[in-house]
């Protein structure tokens, strides 16, 4: 009997102590205290042959159940310790998420190229290839081959940038049609976006600016397929239904011409500050490529016959963000750029 | 051009009103830009004469006016305009007259004395700003006539602007015919009275100028009352279209042109010598034009001369040698067609733009100068009397190639992408063509001799979609043929090489072409840059030879706006002269100055270096998948620090540049910070082959660390080089992870921290094999380049 009341007051001292434990270390000694090789319940197992061999299976029996407990005890107290020291790691670990991240910023892109990308995204989308060509032209491609020959009134309304030996800042990207054109046997269909050039300088202009120009060749391209692709086009780029309206104008190098006038963004037509209360807007100009510009391009205009059209990027910039002074575009003041990631 | 809402009606029965009008002549292509009501709402206003008008006997500045508006009638007006008189015709606002600016006029008491009614100033009834007295009107008006009737008021002033190419639509007859066109309805035909020539005198003039002067008409008129003034009608129309009067006879030739676009030039009789004539003008031929002006004048240019020399520049400015005067009594009017390449060229050479020259270079009717030399006639004769002779008509070659346009149903159908019933599209050529003959396939058509822009098919078809209405064409989407798109991979796309730039912290600028010629002459000296010839300013004179010009402008600027870190870029072209042959190349390039980081917590505030721009530049250039490619070379730029200033080769290809702005421009531009730039050529740094893929090694790598002592002069290049090569193809990478100058080290060397990454594809590597790498190196490097290895 003495033996189960000391295994029981053992038991209970050890669980007790197990309990106390305040951290992993003492918890480890009193394992090694009770559990070990030479742990008190381990040297009551060594006390077992001094038993009758009656006897033994019991004892044995209740030695075991108490190893088995206090071994239970211990890893519920070690994954308490656990916990807590989680707890407190945790605890520790704790920052303001709301301070700013680092590293570098983000830079930004310039409202003109962000706009060339989605005119070209909705083009090339409808199967346009984009062309480039010179900023330095000659007065053939600038004028002559678009059937505006010298002294024609129209050039009266470029103001052109010229060079000592007769060359040209291109006052338009029309140029790239022509050599488009005569770069690739029709059908075709290109965009030519870029820079051009307008000796002129005011609130509402400015010497440079970008254009995009557009022509479709093919035998059967039709006044009433360019009224369409416009209507697509301006409605893709303010991702609205718009009313357009097409007046006729005049280009050298287009018979018959129009310029078109849109819905205004901002009144939807009902009249206000940016649309001068006409509830319209002009954004771009379009018509029949002229058939001595297909000549020119060496396109039999017998067979082939096509539209043109041209548009001013800044413009449909300012539309489509609300820009109110088109100098911005070009003084790179950077509180001015940022407003375009 | 400006015309009025009744001058049309002249010639064009109008029934909408003038809102309405501008909104079919813009739909017709004759854009309107301006619709102004000739004067505002008001009513109750009449005409009356002042009978008496004296002092006000308790205000020195009024006067007490008696007033008739209808003969028998006397009312008490008070006025205190200083042209008040008795006899004056003037506009009276009644007791009840409603004026502009809501205003009503109502029995009034002037200093004790009753006022009933108001004598009108011009301002008051916003007929414009005059306001020194009250207005003064014809004494020939009836009394009590509504002034609105009286100055014809109701009236609208509708300014045209007409497209290039429709010299027919200068004239108040030119646009009331395209309206008639474009809205089905008829217009009068300009046919005026003819006047009866007086005797025989005629001025008979002879031609120099072959085809620059096909028809040259005059016409001598005798008798005008010297210094005759226009009747107000007349005056008032060149008025609202904004013409001043000058003289009878000048006003008749102003208001023929406008009317009818055929412009006319009067010669003073009495000061014109024998011998009328066209030619082309002298070499250094002097001539004052009436503009005040002396031109130095040459062989392109076409005057109207006789024997005492050049007269006027040919249907652009007549001269001050026989103008008009006061006393001018007899006069030839002169009425000619000229050829418009002619007049455009000569008016672009001078800079005059007259309304004459607008109207010839754009081509008048060569059918008017007879119609208008009558309509000039009848009007001067009316107001100024006289006698006119016969008109006299010099043919001196044939002015206008009759021909015809021939429009193919076929070919209308197809550019439009629209039928058009036969019916319409005659009824379109029927209306600007009096001759008009059905053929098989289509019509031939007579261009009339007032289209000068009405050459070829396309411009019939123009003229059926524009009359019909450009709204009577349905959209129709095209079918297109499925044909592949282009996806290029032999070079990045610059599309994105900008987002990979934006990406590391730039921001886009778009800077001008042409750059300031100082600002760039003192970056890059050497280089000759292509000026312009007319530049907007001085500063913008000469296109840039790179966009750093503009990209440290853009940084100044921005550090003047208190900005203290920036980051730009640009994509965009430089042109470079080499031999007289211009080059555009297309660049990508850069400048950083201030932080190496925005201001944040947790990060020294460090100002970015040569460095961290090369690492963006890297970032950029890795892109093409060949970064081991591109290599970096001392430089010499005057622009740059000549010991931060690199070239980077491709090959033996240059294809951009990076430095930090030389100390001396910093100082000089007075930029307080140190901005470092980059230039990328886009064609030499990124094109690019199709990607390899490498298989991945299974074994592991090894890393070994050197640090090695070299001289200063030791570029980063020539270690990596000659590690490379005695590392007998087992690197797989060199990472440089430190270099240190310090007390331990000799002076005018440097340690360098290599770490070496081997690995093989086949095998792992032994503990031998690292070591025999390892050896090698050392060795190499000991003999190559002289170095010490640190333990």
């Amino acid at each position: 009997m003495a033996a189960a009341d000391s295994l029981a007051s053992l038991l209970a001292r050890a669980l007790e102590e197990i309990a106390a434990s305040a951290n992993l270390a003492a918890l480890d000694q009193s394992r090694v205290q009770y559990l070990g090789k030479k742990g008190a319940l381990t040297e009551q197992l060594k006390g077992l042959g001094k038993l009758s061999a009656e006897q033994r299976p019991a004892a044995g029996q209740l030695i075991n159940d108490a190893k088995l407990k206090v071994q239970a005890a211990i890893d519920q107290r070690r994954g308490a310790l656990d916990e807590e020291a989680l707890g407190r790691e945790l605890a520790a670990g704790r920052i303001d998420v709301s301070l700013p991240g680092r590293g570098q910023d983000a830079g930004s892109m310039h409202p003109v190229t962000r706009t060339r990308l989605r005119i070209e995204a909705i083009f090339t989308q409808a199967g346009f290839r984009v062309a480039t060509g010179p900023e330095v032209e000659d007065d053939f491609h600038n004028f002559e081959a678009l059937n505006i020959p010298e002294n024609h009134p129209a050039r009266a309304m470029h103001d052109t940038f010229y060079f000592p030996d007769g060359r040209l800042l291109r006052t338009h990207t029309s140029p790239v049609q022509i050599r488009a054109m005569r770069a690739q046997p029709p059908p075709l269909a290109v965009i030519a976006p870029g820079r051009v050039y307008r000796n002129d300088s005011d609130q509402t202009h400015t010497p440079m600016f970008h254009q995009v120009e557009g022509i479709v060749v093919g035998e059967r391209v039709s006044f009433a397929n360019l009224k369409a692709m416009l209507h697509t086009f301006v409605e893709h780029f303010f991702e609205t239904p718009l009313g357009m309206r097409l007046r006729p104008s005049y280009f050298p190098f287009t018979e018959p011409s129009a310029e078109v006038d849109i819905e205004c963004v901002f009144c939807r037509g009902a009249g206000c500050r940016v649309c001068k209360q006409t509830g319209w807007l002009e954004i771009l100009g379009c018509g029949m490529i002229h058939p001595n510009v297909l000549a020119a391009a060496s396109i039999d205009p017998e067979i082939w016959q096509g539209y043109a059209f041209g548009m001013g990027i800044e413009r449909l910039a300012m539309l489509r963000y609300g820009v109110d002074d088109l100098r911005l575009f070009f003084e790179n003041d950077l509180q001015f750029l940022k407003q375009f990631p | 051009m400006k015309v009025t809402y009744h001058w049309l009606q002249d010639f064009v029965a109008v029934d909408v009103p003038p809102a309405t009008l501008a909104g079919q002549l813009t739909g017709a292509g004759l854009e309107v830009e301006s619709v102004t009501p000739v004067a505002p709402p008001f009513s109750g206003v009449v005409v009356g004469k002042v009978l008496s008008c004296a002092r006000h006997p308790d205000a020195e500045k009024l006067s007490v006016c008696e007033v008739t508006t209808d003969g028998s009638n006397r009312l008490q007006i008070i006025c205190g305009a200083p042209n008040a008189r008795a006899g004056l015709s003037v506009a009276v606002a009644m007791v009840g007259a409603k004026l502009p600016g809501e205003v009503t006029i109502g029995r009034a008491n002037l200093r004790g004395l009753e006022s009933h009614g108001m004598l009108c100033s011009a301002r008051e009834l916003g007929l414009g700003t005059e306001h020194d007295g009250i207005l003064e009107i014809d004494a020939g008006l009836a009394l009590n006539l509504d002034l609105r009737e009286a100055l014809d008021l109701d009236d609208t002033v509708l300014e045209v602007n007409a497209t290039p190419n429709r010299g027919d639509c200068m004239s108040v007859f030119g646009i009331a015919r395209d309206y008639a066109a474009a809205s089905q309805r008829r217009y009068l035909s300009y046919l005026p009275k003819p006047v009866a020539a007086a005797g025989s005198e005629v001025v008979v003039a002879r031609s120099e100028a072959g085809e620059a002067c096909p028809r040259f008409a005059t016409r001598v008129i005798r008798g005008i009352k010297p210094g005759a003034k226009s009747p107000p009608w007349l005056t008032e129309r060149l008025r609202r279209i904004g013409i001043n009067s000058i003289s009878l006879i000048v006003d008749a030739t102003n208001y023929v042109m406008s009317e009818l676009g055929q412009p006319l030039h009067a010669f003073d009789l009495g000061k014109l010598s024998p011998d009328l004539h066209v030619r082309w003008a002298h070499q250094d031929e002097r001539l004052t034009l009436l503009d005040d002006k002396e031109y130095s004048l040459d062989a392109g240019f076409l005057v109207v001369a006789d024997s005492s020399g050049a007269l006027g520049l040919a249907g652009i400015m007549g001269g001050r040698s026989t103008a008009i005067g006061e006393a001018t009594t007899d006069v030839l009017l002169e009425a000619a067609h000229w050829q418009p390449q002619v007049i455009a060229a000569a008016s672009r050479r001078l800079g005059l733009f007259t309304d004459a020259a607008q109207r010839f270079e754009r081509g008048v009717d060569p059918a008017l100068p007879i119609a208008a030399l009558e309509r000039a006639a009848a009007l001067i004769l009316d107001c100024g009397g006289g006698n006119a002779g016969p008109i006299r008509v010099e043919e001196f070659c044939p002015p206008h190639d009759a021909h015809t346009v021939m429009l193919r149903r076929e070919r209308l159908a197809r550019l439009l992408g629209a039928s058009v019933p036969d019916d319409d599209a005659r009824a379109v050529m029927g209306a600007i063509s009096g001759t008009v003959d059905t053929v098989p396939g289509g019509w031939r058509v007579a261009a009339p001799s007032h289209r000068f822009d009405i050459r070829i098919e396309a411009d019939l078809v123009e003229e059926v979609a524009r009359l019909r209405g450009f709204d009577s064409i349905p959209e129709q989407h095209a079918l297109a043929p499925q044909v592949a798109g282009i996806s290029d991979e032999s070079r990045v796309s610059n599309e994105r090489v900008l987002h990979a730039i934006i990406d590391r912290g730039y921001r886009e600028a778009i800077t001008y072409a042409f750059v300031d010629p100082a600002l760039q002459a003192q970056l890059f000296p050497e280089q000759p840059a292509l000026a312009l010839l007319n530049p907007i300013s001085a500063e913008l004179g000469v296109m840039r030879v790179s966009l750093w010009p503009g990209l440290i402008q853009a940084c100044r600027e921005n550090l003047h706006r208190q900005q203290s870190r920036i980051r730009l870029f640009e994509i965009g072209r430089k042109y470079i002269m080499n031999h007289g042959e211009l080059t555009e190349i297309d660049t990508l390039s850069g400048i950083a100055t201030g932080a190496r980081v925005p201001e944040q917590w947790g990060s020294a505030r460090d100002a970015a270096d040569f460095y961290d721009v090369k690492a963006d530049v890297d970032a950029v250039l890795a892109l093409t998948g060949e970064a081991g490619s591109y290599r970096y070379e001392e430089a010499q730029m005057a622009c740059l620090h000549p010991g931060r200033a690199a070239r980077i080769f491709r090959g033996e290809r240059a294809t951009g540049l990076i430095g930090e702005l030389h100390p001396q421009l910093v100082r000089s531009l007075g930029l307080n910070i140190t901005p470092l730039l980059f230039e990328l050529e886009m064609e030499g740094c990124f094109l690019s082959n199709t990607l390899k893929y490498h298989s991945i090694s299974k074994f592991p790598s090894v890393r070994r660390d050197l640090a090695v002592v070299v001289d200063e002069g030791v570029s980063l290049a020539k270690l990596r080089e000659n590690v490379t090569v005695s590392a007998s193809g087992l690197l797989t990478e060199l990472r440089i992870f430190d270099v240190y100058r310090g007390p331990s080290i000799d002076s005018g060397r440097k340690s360098v921290a290599l770490g070496l990454i081997l690995q093989d594809s086949s095998r792992t590597l032994t503990d031998m094999d690292v070591d025999a790498v390892v050896t090698a190196v050392m060795a190499r490097l000991r003999d190559v380049l002289s170095a010490t290895i640190r333990d």
